[in-house]
C-alpha cells in the first residue's frame, strides 16, 4: 500500500473513530456514570460536612 | 461504609503554593514588560540606547514571561492541585514535583538573562538556546512522570475530565518542544535548526500554533473544568459534551499551524488544509465555551455577588470571542488583510489576557485562601476592583488594535488607480497607528494595576494565614473497591 492510500484510509479511520466516540458518549448506558463523574469533584465537600472538623479548613465561596 | 481507622494521606499542597506565588510574581513581571515595550513603540527613547533594553530583545522576554513563566506556572500548580483532589491521592513523588518547580523557575531565570543578551534561536515562542532547551525537556519529562504517575496510583475509578485536558497538554507540549528544538549547536550559546527552508517554517508553526492549542487552550480548559464547577457549586453542564469536544479539539488543533504561513513559500495545498482545519476548529472550541458558561445555567444570580465567578465566566466569553475570531482570520482572503498587522496582536491578547489570564486569576483567587488556611480572601471588594481594571484594560487593548490592524491592512494594500503605485508609504501607516498604540499602552497599565492589587490581596491573605495541611481518608474507598 502506498503512502497516500495509507494516509487516506487512516483519515477515514480517525473520522469513524470520532463518530463512535460521539455515539458512545451520548449512549443511554453512559449517562449514570458521567453524572457520577461530573459530581465526583463535590464528594470531598460532602464528606467534610458529614464529619465536621476533619481538617483545618475548607473555605466557603466568597460571597 | 465503615470508618474504622481510616488510612490518611496528606496532599502535597506545598508545591501548589510555590507555583501559586510565582504565578502572581511572573504575571506582574511579564505584563509590566509588555507595557514597557508598548510604551517603546510610542516613545522609542525608552530603550535608553542600551542594546539589551531594545524592543527586539524585550519582546521575546515578554512573551516567554507571560506564556512560560506566568501561564505555565499556573498550569503546573493547578494541575498538581486538581490531579491530587480528583484522584484522591497525593502526588506520585514529592521530590520530583519539587524538581519540576525549581527547574522550571531556573529556566525562566535563564530566559531573563539570555534573551536581553541577544542569545536567541530566533524561533518565535521557542527562542531559548539549546542548553536551556535540554533543561526544559528534562523538567517537562519530570512533570510528565509526576502527573501521569499520580493518575496511575489514583483511588478513583474514573479520571475526571480536567485531567484529560491537562494530560493532553502535557504530552503534546513535550512532543512539540523536543521536535521543534532539534538543532545543531555550533557553540555553547549558538545553534542552527536541523530543518531547512519551508520545512523549518512549517515545523515552527506546527509547534507555535499547538503551543496555543495545547498550552494556552487545552491546559486552561482543564483549569476551567475544575474551578468553574467548584466555584459555581454545580456540576459541569454536560459531561458528555466535554468528552466529545475533548477528542474533537485535540484531533483538529494539530493541523491548524499552516494558517500562520498563508501566501508564503509553503505549498498551497498545505495552506488550504490548515485553513479548513482552523475553520472547523470553531466547533469544538465553542463546545468548551458553551459547556463552561452553561454550567451556571439556573444560577446566574451568583455572578452578581461573586467576583471570582465573574472572572471565570467572562474568561469563557473572551475564549468564545477569540475562537470565533481565530477561524475567521485563518481564512486566506481575511488573512490577506489581517496578517502582519496589529489585528493579529489584538487577537492574541484577547485570548491571552481575556481567556488565559482571567481564568488563571479566577483560579488563583479560589486557591489562595484555601492553600493558606483561610476561609476568605483578604478583600473580596478588591477582587471586584481587579475584575473591572482587567476587563477595561483588555477591552481598550483589543478594540484599539482591531482598529489599527484593519487600518494598517487597508493602507498597505491601497493602490493608486491610474498607475498601480502604492497609495501610502509604510511609515505613513506607522504614524497613523500612534493614537491606537497609546490606547493599548493605557489598557496595559490598567491590567498591571489590577495584577498589583491582586498581589497585595494575596500577600495580606497569606500573611494572615498558615499553610493548609489537608488530609484525605482513603481506606474506606479502597475497602469498597475491593469488596465490589
Amino acid at each position: 500500500m502506498d503512502y497516500i492510500t495509507w494516509r487516506s484510509l487512516y483519515t477515514v479511520l480517525v473520522f469513524v473513530l470520532f463518530i463512535c466516540i460521539g455515539l458512545w458518549a451520548y449512549s443511554k448506558g453512559r449517562k449514570k456514570r458521567f453524572d457520577e463523574a461530573a459530581n465526583s469533584i463535590f464528594e470531598e465537600d460532602e464528606q467534610r460536612n458529614n464529619k465536621q472538623g476533619n481538617t483545618k479548613q475548607e473555605s466557603k465561596n466568597n460571597e | 461504609m465503615s470508618q474504622t481507622n481510616p488510612q490518611q494521606i496528606e496532599y502535597n499542597l506545598k508545591v501548589v503554593r510555590q507555583f501559586t506565588v510565582m504565578t502572581i510574581v511572573w504575571g506582574i513581571i511579564g505584563m509590566a514588560l509588555g507595557v514597557w515595550i508598548a510604551a517603546q513603540l510610542i516613545w522609542p527613547e525608552l530603550n535608553f540606547d542600551t542594546p539589551w533594553l531594545t524592543y527586539s530583545r524585550l519582546r521575546p522576554l515578554h512573551t516567554n514571561a507571560v506564556i512560560f513563566a506566568f501561564g505555565t506556572s499556573a498550569l503546573m500548580g493547578t494541575s498538581f492541585y486538581i490531579v491530587q483532589k480528583t484522584c484522591r491521592t497525593k502526588l506520585f513523588s514529592d521530590k520530583l514535583a519539587s524538581f519540576v518547580f525549581w527547574s522550571w523557575q531556573t529556566i525562566i531565570v535563564l530566559a531573563v538573562i539570555t534573551l536581553p543578551m541577544g542569545l536567541t534561536s530566533s524561533k518565535e515562542y521557542a527562542e531559548l538556546e539549546w542548553p536551556i532547551d535540554i533543561l526544559i525537556a528534562l523538567s517537562w519529562i519530570a512533570y510528565v512522570i509526576v502527573f501521569f504517575g499520580t493518575l496511575v496510583k489514583r483511588n478513583t475509578s474514573h479520571i475526571y475530565v480536567a485531567n484529560w485536558f491537562y494530560g493532553a497538554f502535557i504530552i503534546v507540549i513535550a512532543v512539540l518542544h523536543i521536535v521543534n528544538s532539534m538543532a545543531m549547536p555550533v557553540s555553547f550559546t549558538k545553534s542552527y535548526s536541523v530543518y531547512a527552508g519551508a520545512v523549518d517554517a512549517m515545523v515552527q508553526w506546527w509547534y507555535g500554533h499547538n503551543a496555543v492549542g495545547f498550552l494556552l487552550t487545552a491546559g486552561f480548559l482543564g483549569m476551567m473544568y475544575y474551578f468553574v464547577p467548584k466555584q459555581a457549586e454545580r456540576p459541569v453542564y454536560s459531561y458528555r459534551l466535554s468528552v466529545v469536544h475533548f477528542w474533537a479539539l485535540i484531533g483538529l488543533y494539530i493541523w491548524a499551524g499552516p494558517h500562520h504561513l498563508h501566501y508564503t513559500a509553503l505549498p498551497d495545498w498545505t495552506q488550504s488544509l490548515g485553513m479548513v482545519m482552523s475553520v472547523i476548529l470553531f466547533v469544538p472550541s465553542w463546545g468548551g465555551m458553551i459547556n463552561g458558561i452553561m454550567t451556571l445555567s439556573g444560577a446566574w444570580h451568583k455572578l452578581k455577588t461573586d467576583p471570582i465567578l465573574r472572572f471565570l465566566i467572562v474568561s469563557l466569553s473572551f475564549y468564545g470571542m477569540s475562537t470565533f475570531e481565530g477561524p475567521m482570520m485563518s481564512i486566506k482572503s481575511v488573512n490577506a488583510l489581517s496578517h502582519y498587522t496589529d489585528w493579529t496582536i489584538g487577537h492574541v491578547h484577547s485570548g491571552a489576557l481575556g481567556w488565559v489570564a482571567m481564568i488563571t486569576i479566577g483560579a488563583m483567587y479560589y486557591l489562595i485562601p484555601r492553600l493558606w488556611g483561610q476561609t476568605q480572601i483578604h478583600s473580596v471588594r478588591w477582587i471586584n476592583i481587579h475584575f473591572w481594571l482587567h476587563t477595561i484594560g483588555v477591552v481598550l487593548y483589543i478594540v484599539a488594535l482591531w482598529i489599527s490592524g484593519v487600518m494598517q491592512g487597508l493602507m498597505w494594500r491601497a493602490v493608486n488607480a491610474d498607475d498601480g503605485t502604492l497609495t501610502y508609504s509604510f511609515v505613513e501607516s506607522v504614524s497613523e497607528s500612534y493614537p491606537f498604540w497609546f490606547i493599548r499602552f493605557v489598557g496595559g497599565l490598567f491590567i498591571v494595576a489590577g495584577m498589583i492589587l491582586m498581589a497585595v490581596n494575596a500577600y495580606r491573605t497569606i500573611k494572615a494565614g498558615k499553610p493548609t495541611t489537608e488530609t484525605i481518608d482513603v481506606a474506606p474507598r479502597e475497602a469498597a473497591a475491593q469488596s465490589a
